[in-house]
């Protein structure tokens, strides 16, 4: 019996990014939003679960970083056991994290957003790709499908070869590092230093031709929010939250990420799944604030490696304050690349890396428990209550992408100011829609589509909602 | 005085071959390395046909009868492999799947699963009925043990080792038809079993992400199960 099946693209999941765009009495523009169907009842189906189930069941709702997942989800369960885990096992997973960086970034930077910067936002998208890039600047290609693989190659050795790694446990890792596979990992790290170091150079002196984009991407004052050590270097995996204004001034410092609730609000809109977070002294909408890894650069005093501080010294001489222009999140990421493959080096390199105690063992000792760490895309919040007997009770877990969900959103609305006259939607609107989403590198499944264009669909609504203009491919 | 076993002969698949009357089909094909679908039956326990994964048609029978509890018989031409018993076994994986919530990808067993890797043998590629989707508990109060209702089979392997080998019989069924339900003792926790004696016995024998070791990370749970025939030959061999 044959079947058809078929899938409407748009209510899929996976499907379009849809951004409306509101007018005002006068043609104004007066909002625009970026809807995500990204499924918001995650935590509901966590319920009834053992807590040691949510490292691989979290792990399950990006495929593109499940590795964050793990880490925060790691963290949470570590604190519901009440331990603190074995030194080496918490150098591993900053290893891991580290890694997850790395080739997180390098997918963004080299696949998803070199061609924009080689080959024009203007140009023709059937040739803006990997493969223009390939075409235009071979030795960038490589580069970038060389770095990506060495990051992805440190989380297998770690790992194993999975998909969805079940390697981090509450209370630790699964299991040790061999030194073999240590050596194996310092020895690709030269050739990843110089691939990165490569492409700051390049992107710092591209970046002049793109002016206007500096000027118009989501560049608008906000906060900054994000994980740094207790003496304020950058930090991925533990550490305090800070909070810093757009002047670049501490707004608040030292917060134990256990106390995320009092500071982090989240609102929830009926017109798209992802919640708000707004930062809580400020209000909604008013708290907009933004994370990932130009948040990370605006809110520390220092890297904490010689080669990254130096890129980042640099970096934070573009602006007198926070550096505002979410363009600058692609720098960010080169200079972040660098100091995970330098910090990777450095935690390699220290004598109980291999040590063979890489676990705490112990029950569910506590009801509720709170793991924070810095995702490549920003600060990632797992947060559960666990019964008795250590089955899920609630769960909540903030992501990234929704941290900068109002920051997006600002973003499109910024350029939609620049591209819509009277009811029409202008040429160019599109490539720069998407190139101001792909600053964000949002975890959402269209951002992955590394061969090709983002699926996108934008409609021009009149102030009664009637829909004036509509583009989509 | 013992009376001497008879010996029988019969075709499986075409194959000459022969058993001991006291043998099953299943058995003497298990010997004649012809392969057979099982789920329930597991070598040391009492068979008990409930799965009904084993179907194999006889010659000049109409119904369909279960290799494990089935009997050889002088003569008998047995079929394990036709269309209609590859249609039949598959049916009742796609039954034994909608029935409770199976989700592989984030089960405890992923990857050393029996009903999972039945349907991969037997190219189950979809389940064609709708999906019950029961709300179903997690006992979690043993101490070292989880029991997740919802990706149990029902094949009460569970009860029989813990009946016939541990003789506690902790393990029982309660309810009828699709409500069936394994309970310990008398469907307390778990956790507050007099009965049960942390063998854990029914959690390496149980083929499914049902019964569980706490402590371990998900999809590295491996069970151990060759130890069921060296128990029951130890016993035999005392007697
Ligand atoms: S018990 Fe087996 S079939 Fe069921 S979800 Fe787990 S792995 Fe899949
Ligand atoms: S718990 Fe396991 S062994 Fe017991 S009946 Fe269910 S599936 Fe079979
Ligand atoms: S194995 Fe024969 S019925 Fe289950």
């Amino acid at each position: 019996m044959a079947q058809t099946i078929t899938i409407d693209p748009i209510t899929r999941i996976e499907g379009h990014a849809k951004i409306t765009i509101q007018l005002d009495e006068q043609g104004i523009v007066r909002d625009a939003r970026i809807h995500i169907t990204q499924f918001r009842g995650f935590e509901k189906l966590c319920e009834g679960r053992r807590f040691s189930e949510m490292p691989a069941l979290t792990a399950r709702i990006c495929g593109i970083c499940p590795v964050s997942h793990l880490i925060a989800s790691g963290k949470a369960c570590d604190a519901l056991l009440a331990v603190r885990i074995p030194e080496t096992a918490e150098k591993l997973r900053r290893i891991f994290n580290l890694a997850q960086l790395v080739q997180s970034h390098a997918l963004s930077f080299f696949h998803l957003s070199s061609p924009d910067f080689l080959l024009g936002m203007d140009a023709d998208p059937a040739v803006r790709n990997l493969v223009g890039v390939i075409q235009t600047n071979p030795q960038m290609a490589r580069d970038g499908i060389r770095l990506r693989q060495i990051g992805q190659q440190m989380i297998e050795w770690l790992a194993g070869k999975r998909i969805h790694p079940s390697w981090i446990v509450p209370g630790g890792v699964a299991q040790p590092l061999s030194a073999e596979k240590r050596e194996q990992m310092l020895a690709s790290i030269p050739e990843a230093l110089d691939i990165t170091q490569r492409a700051i150079a390049w992107f710092k002196n591209t970046m002049t031709q793109f002016s206007e984009e500096i000027q118009t991407f989501a560049n608008f004052p906000s906060l900054f929010l994000g994980l740094v050590t207790e003496t304020g270097a950058l930090e991925h995996y533990d550490g305090v939250l800070r909070v810093v204004d757009s002047a670049g001034n501490v707004i608040a410092d030292k917060i134990d990420p256990d106390d995320y609730e009092h500071y982090i609000g989240e609102a929830v809109e009926p017109w798209t799944y992802l919640k708000f977070p707004y930062y809580k002294p400020i209000g909604y909408p008013e708290g907009v604030y933004r994370v990932g890894p130009l948040a990370r650069l605006n809110l520390i005093d220092r890297c904490g490696t010689p080669r990254a501080d130096e890129a980042w010294a640099e970096f934070r001489a573009l602006e007198r304050g926070a550096v505002l222009s979410s363009f600058y999140y692609h720098y960010a990421r080169l200079i972040e690349i660098l100091y995970g493959l330098e910090r990777i080096q450095q935690l390699l390199n220290e004598p109980d890396i291999l040590d063979t105690r890489v676990q705490a063992v112990a029950g569910p000792n506590r009801s509720e428990g709170i793991g924070v760490a810095e995702a490549p895309r920003g600060t990632l919040i797992h947060h559960y209550r666990i019964d008795k007997d250590g089955l899920i009770t609630w769960a909540n877990l903030i992501i990234a992408t929704g941290h900068n969900n109002l920051a997006m959103n600002r973003g499109i609305l910024q350029a939609a100011k620049h591209f819509v006259k009277g009811d029409q939607i202008q040429e160019g609107m599109l490539n720069r829609v998407e190139a101001v989403i792909r600053c964000f590198d949002p975890c959402l499944s269209c951002s992955t589509h590394a061969v090709g264009q983002m699926p996108l669909h934008i409609q021009l609504l009149s102030p009664t909602g009637e829909v004036l203009d509509e583009v989509r491919r | 005085m013992n009376q001497p076993v008879r010996v029988k002969t019969l075709k499986i698949d075409g194959r000459d071959v022969s058993g001991r009357e006291d043998e099953t089909i299943l058995e003497v094909a298990r010997q004649n390395g012809i392969f057979i679908p099982t789920l329930c039956n597991l070598e040391g326990l009492t068979p008990i046909g409930a799965c009904r994964l084993c179907l194999v048609e006889i010659k000049g029978v109409s119904r369909l009868l279960p290799a494990c509890v089935t009997r050889v018989e002088e003569g008998m031409e047995v079929y394990t492999q036709s269309e209609r018993l590859q249609k039949y076994r598959r049916m009742v994986l796609e039954l034994l799947f909608s029935e409770r919530n199976h989700i592989c990808s984030v089960c405890v067993v992923n990857g050393h699963c029996e009903l999972q890797s039945m349907a991969q043998i037997l190219g189950m590629t979809h389940v064609s009925v709708p999906y019950r989707f029961p709300r179903l508990p997690v006992d979690a109060s043993h101490e070292r043990f989880v029991v997740d209702h919802n990706r149990c089979i029902l094949c009460t392997r569970c009860v029989r080792v813990c009946d016939e080998i541990e003789g506690a019989h902790t393990w029982d069924v309660m309810g009828r038809g699709i409500d069936s339900r394994v309970i310990t003792d008398l469907n307390q926790p778990w956790g507050e079993s007099e009965t049960c004696t942390s063998c854990g016995k029914c959690v390496n024998v149980c083929p499914t992400g049902a019964l569980f070791e706490k402590g371990k990370p998900v999809s590295e749970r491996l069970k151990k199960r060759q130890f069921l025939p060296y128990l029951t030959m130890m016993r035999e061999e005392r007697r």
